[in-house]
């Protein structure tokens, strides 16, 4: 059965890149704009691309941003093979959270009719990981979320998800909602005929109107969690220093590393 | 110039857009293995498998044939790319379209086709023979030979420094068809496949830089051809391969851009980690001062390679000359460039275990390769004191 798959990208700065808050509103300042696509979106894209190729159909990038989440992260979407866009930017947007955000979503994709709704499981930038599950709670379908494979049959839909130790294996009916972890797959890199097609490709360009999204639940203002201030986080170096008096000296380093949660 | 965008100087969205894809593949495929490729001098066949994979073989051939399109500037983006993380893997694209290249401007409709599909699926690689162990700038005093044979001909010469042999299963030969005619109006160019009988190959040369990439003489002796497999017409070969080396001069341009750039980003990320005198070595004038000359360099010759590139592409006639600059000016660049960063990087510029000592080893052919930089020189002067200037034929 061919699959109609919408997934949900962001984008956010480029990891590389200096990030700075705006200090009236606590949003994030996006000039110059060195946007890329959420790297854990491209997993979910490569994901929504490996299970168009395998039953057919076809997948929609739905992004909600001012231009550059067009130009930067709907298109690199575009060119790994996604066939279509529905981009929602709206100024009333500014400053959402991740409920507002999924609410926004919810309005977009209820206009489509997509068997699967794919998305990363969490953003670089924010990384509430909150808006793919705000997501199928706010359309009402189920919601299979932290996949680490997932898996179409028939009118089901089956993941793996990744737990503490191990994984889930987990099922639900389509429609449905699934978040995809880092690491579910390796994304493809996009060719070059991909690059150069990727601006002919359909864009809807919608606004909060258009979809029916009342003012007052979204932006700033809308938001139900108010950023109220921010600080650095000190990255104050530590120096642990183990002796070797006993001849234990790696155990005591392994346990420091254990304690600390790096091992 | 089409193929740059709006102002002439920026690459379009979609050029940047490849460039970073190129990128992010040579760092993560190829950034792991290609200190290993030039210890061992092995041809990676699995890094060949994953361009192919990622159709970068079929760049800048025509789309019609199979080709993925683009032209010479995205093949200098590809080639730049690879180059900066490493020179002996650039090699491929570089000398499977340097061989292609006569192919697609005299080449038969059947030649065309089988070039393109073959580099296209990796089923087939080309090499280009033109220079011999007695004529390498004078290339037209070849003495490779191919006489008539009833409806065919039989080819005996033996050429050296022939990048990629062994590797490829096609090849380029130019050779003389007619001792008695005109320097260089003599010669026939011949598609000869690595299995024909009488086809032999040297030892691999033990080189300085881009190893990985085999280089081995090639040898004909009485090797039966036929009239298919004559490239372009009878004793017209030398134009076609003087002007395959126009076309292909602002890729080794790009290569060796590629190859600046990667010093520099190495130097630029030593000389912020490492500290002298309480301080990163970076903060001091002197080293800033080498930063600056290694960047600006960079630049012009990107510029200057770009240039000849979308020259190629609007077929403008001072394409020779622009090309011989470009791969003279960049080539130079590569090599002051990555003697600089390993002078920057001090003892550890020295050793393998940091890539830039690699990097300037490689950046010295491509003041030799595909006409030396002196042979460039006499090309870009001769244009410039012609009557009419640079835009005439010389």
């Amino acid at each position: 059965m061919p699959l109609n798959i919408a997934v949900c990208v962001k984008r956010v700065p480029d990891t590389a890149a200096d990030k700075n808050l705006d200090p009236t509103d606590f949003t994030l300042r996006r000039e110059p704009d060195e946007s890329i696509l959420n790297p854990v979106d491209e997993v979910a894209v490569e994901e929504a691309l490996r299970l168009k190729e395998a039953h057919g159909g076809e997948v929609t990038v739905v992004t909600v941003g001012p231009e550059a989440a067009l130009t930067k992260a709907a298109r690199r979407a575009l060119s790994m093979g996604c066939d279509k866009v529905v981009h929602l930017s709206d100024p009333v947007l500014h400053g959402s959270d991740a409920q507002a955000i999924a609410y926004a979503l919810a309005c977009v994709l209820r206009r489509g009719s997509y068997d699967l709704i794919v998305c990363g499981s969490e953003s670089t930038d924010a990384r509430t990981s909150l808006v793919p599950p705000a997501l199928a709670e706010y359309l009402n379908l189920p919601g299979l979320f932290h996949a680490r494979t997932v898996e179409v049959e028939g009118d089901r839909v089956r993941v793996q998800r990744e737990a503490d130790q191990g994984y889930d294996v987990i099922e639900g009916p389509l429609p449905a909602v699934v978040g995809i972890n880092w690491g579910a797959n390796e994304p493809r890199y996009p060719s070059f005929k991909g690059i150069q097609g990727a601006k002919n490709k359909p864009v809807e360009s919608l606004t909060a109107a258009d979809v029916g999204i009342e003012s007052t639940r979204v932006g700033l203002a809308g938001s139900q969690s108010q950023v109220l201030g921010f600080a650095a986080r000190s990255a104050e170096r530590r120096r642990i220093l183990v002796d070797n008096k006993d001849g234990n000296a790696h155990v005591k380093l392994a346990d420091f590393l254990q304690e600390a949660k790096l091992i | 110039m089409a193929a740059m965008g709006g102002d002439g100087f920026e690459l379009s969205e979609e050029q940047e857009e490849f460039r970073k894809v190129v990128r992010a593949f040579a760092e993560e495929v190829i950034g792991p293995r290609a200190a290993e490729i030039d210890e061992t001098d092995e041809f990676p066949w699995d890094i060949h498998k994953a361009m192919v994979a990622q159709g970068f073989l079929g760049i800048g051939l025509p789309e019609e044939l199979g080709g993925a399109g683009g032209g010479p500037l995205d093949v200098c983006v590809l080639i730049e790319e690879l180059a900066r993380v490493s020179g002996g893997v650039s090699v491929i694209p570089l000398v499977n379209r340097l061989a292609a290249i006569p192919i697609l401007l005299a080449g038969s409709d059947a030649q065309k086709r089988e070039v393109v599909e073959g580099l296209v699926s990796g089923e087939h690689q080309y090499s280009y023979c033109l220079t011999e162990p007695g004529s390498g700038s004078d290339a037209a005093a070849m003495s490779s030979r191919a006489v008539r044979d009833g409806d065919g001909w039989r080819l005996t010469g033996q050429k050296r420094f022939i990048t990629n042999a062994g590797i490829s299963d096609r090849y380029v030969y130019f050779a003389v068809t007619d001792p008695e005619g005109e320097k260089g109006h003599n010669i026939t160019a011949f598609l000869v496949p690595g299995d024909a009988p009488g086809f032999s190959l040297g030892r691999s040369e033990k080189k300085m830089g881009i190893r990985g990439s085999p280089t081995r003489e090639v040898f004909c002796e009485d090797v039966p051809l036929t009239d298919a497999d004559v490239i372009g017409e009878v004793h017209k070969g030398f134009q076609v391969a003087l002007r395959t080396l126009d076309f292909a001069r602002p890729t080794v341009a790009a290569q060796a851009v590629g190859i600046a750039q990667g010093a520099l980003d190495q130097a630029v990320l030593y000389v912020r980690q490492r500290e002298q005198f309480g301080k990163p070595i970076g903060e001091f004038q002197g080293i800033r001062f080498m930063l600056a000359d290694m960047a600006t360099a960079t630049e012009a010759a990107r510029l200057l390679a770009y240039k000849a590139a979308s020259m190629v592409a609007a077929g403008d006639p001072r394409t020779g000359y622009f090309a011989a600059m470009a791969k003279t000016f960049a080539s130079d660049t590569a090599m002051s460039v990555t003697t600089d960063a390993v002078q920057l990087l001090g003892g550890y510029g020295y050793i393998k275990d940091f890539p830039v000592e690699r990097m300037m080893r490689d950046a010295k052919i491509t003041q030799i390769y595909e006409g030396t930089n002196q042979i460039q020189r006499v090309v870009i002067a001769r244009s410039l004191l012609h009557s009419g200037g640079p835009g005439r034929k010389a």
